[in-house]
């Protein structure tokens, strides 16, 4: 099977955000899915629950998704817009326990190889203290 | 609605967080990100621009109707906070409620939403430190035969004793958790915008009690 999980970057900027993917892309390459929603409805800072699902459905694979965010209101965003996403959806989406960028650049690099979403994000969590 | 009691309670909340957002922002600023004014007040303009839709649907349908607008527009942590709040109350109720003990289990079943949406409970200066007694003391009236002027004026006391309990306390929870003990001196923004919020949703009821 040649689909890979894809990576959902949410961070309270969208420089940060969009920063994220660039880093990404360039150290991973363009193979893994990936997408970013930064900063509020309003594009000031804040997260935006409606751009959350749309980043997951831009990189939905049947692999599942794995979500990095920033700071607290990213992740309390991020379970709301999974949990209104269809149920067979939401088994397949993981927000992982690890800084953004950090965590984003582990996760892609496990993706690429073709992992698992489990092993996405125990990839990803293995820098968290 | 003959009475607009819903577009009511839209107005008064909207109206609540509008006159308070400078101040729920500058008490953010003292313990959090300094959003949550100006995040609150984004939702509440939004929840009360579908006022006439609000006002006509059945009270579960307006709440977690107004519940959704918050969670998609407030663009922080208090919208899956105050959203679930709202969405959990209108999930709960299948018909309007016909007594306090209606109301009550509603606001419980609401409460209960935000405690598991913020893995918080009492005690750690949050929302919760003014919704949590306010649920409780409407839960006990349910089971006593006690006058509306008398409970409702009884209420707004427990959210305003609710909210300065938060002044002592330390946060484990939220952005404010970082500042450790430094927390401790300040209102928490939350439960100042639940308390007016109780303040607000008493008012029209006062009014209707007459």
């Amino acid at each position: 099977m040649s689909e890979r999980v894809g990576i959902v970057i949410v961070s309270h900027s969208a420089d940060v955000a969009r920063g994220t993917v660039d880093m990404v892309r360039q150290m991973v390459g363009d193979e893994v899915p990936i997408a970013c929603s930064g900063g509020n409805p309003d594009g000031g800072l804040g997260t935006d629950v409606a751009g959350i699902q749309q980043a997951i459905q831009q990189v939905w694979s049947d692999k599942g998704v794995a979500v990095l965010v920033d700071l607290g209101g990213a992740e309390i965003n991020s379970e709301m817009a999974i949990e209104l996403l269809p149920e067979e959806q939401r088994a397949k989406i993981a927000i992982c326990n690890a800084p953004i960028v950090e965590g984003a650049v582990m996760a892609a690099t496990e993706a690429s190889g073709g992992s698992s979403l489990d092993e996405v994000r125990a990839t990803a969590e293995e820098l968290s203290p | 609605m003959p009475d607009d009691l819903q577009g009511r309670l839209v107005d008064a909340a909207a109206a609540a967080i509008a006159a308070n957002a400078e101040e729920l922002t500058a008490l953010d600023q003292a313990i959090g990100d300094g959003d949550h004014g100006i995040n609150l007040n984004r939702g509440f303009q939004a929840v009360a621009e579908t006022r006439a839709a609000l006002a006509e649907a059945p009270l579960p349908e307006a709440l977690q109707k107004a519940g959704m607008t918050l969670v998609m527009k407030v663009g922080g942590a208090s919208g899956p906070l105050y959203g679930s709040l709202l969405m959990a109350m209108g999930k709960s109720a299948e018909t309007p409620p016909g007594s306090v003990a209606d109301l009550a289990a509603m606001l419980e079943a609401g409460v209960e939403a935000v405690k598991k949406r913020g893995r918080s409970d009492a005690g750690e200066k949050t929302m919760l430190e003014v919704l949590l007694p306010v649920a409780e003391r409407l839960t006990r009236a349910g089971a006593e035969d006690v006058a509306a002027p008398a409970l409702l004026a009884e209420l707004r006391a427990i959210a305003d004793q609710g909210l300065e309990s938060t002044r002592e306390m330390q946060a484990t929870k939220g952005r404010a958790s970082f500042l450790g003990a430094r927390s401790v001196g300040h209102l928490d923004p939350g439960a100042r915008s639940s308390q007016l919020l109780v303040h607000a949703v008493c008012g029209v009821l006062e009014e209707e009690a007459g």
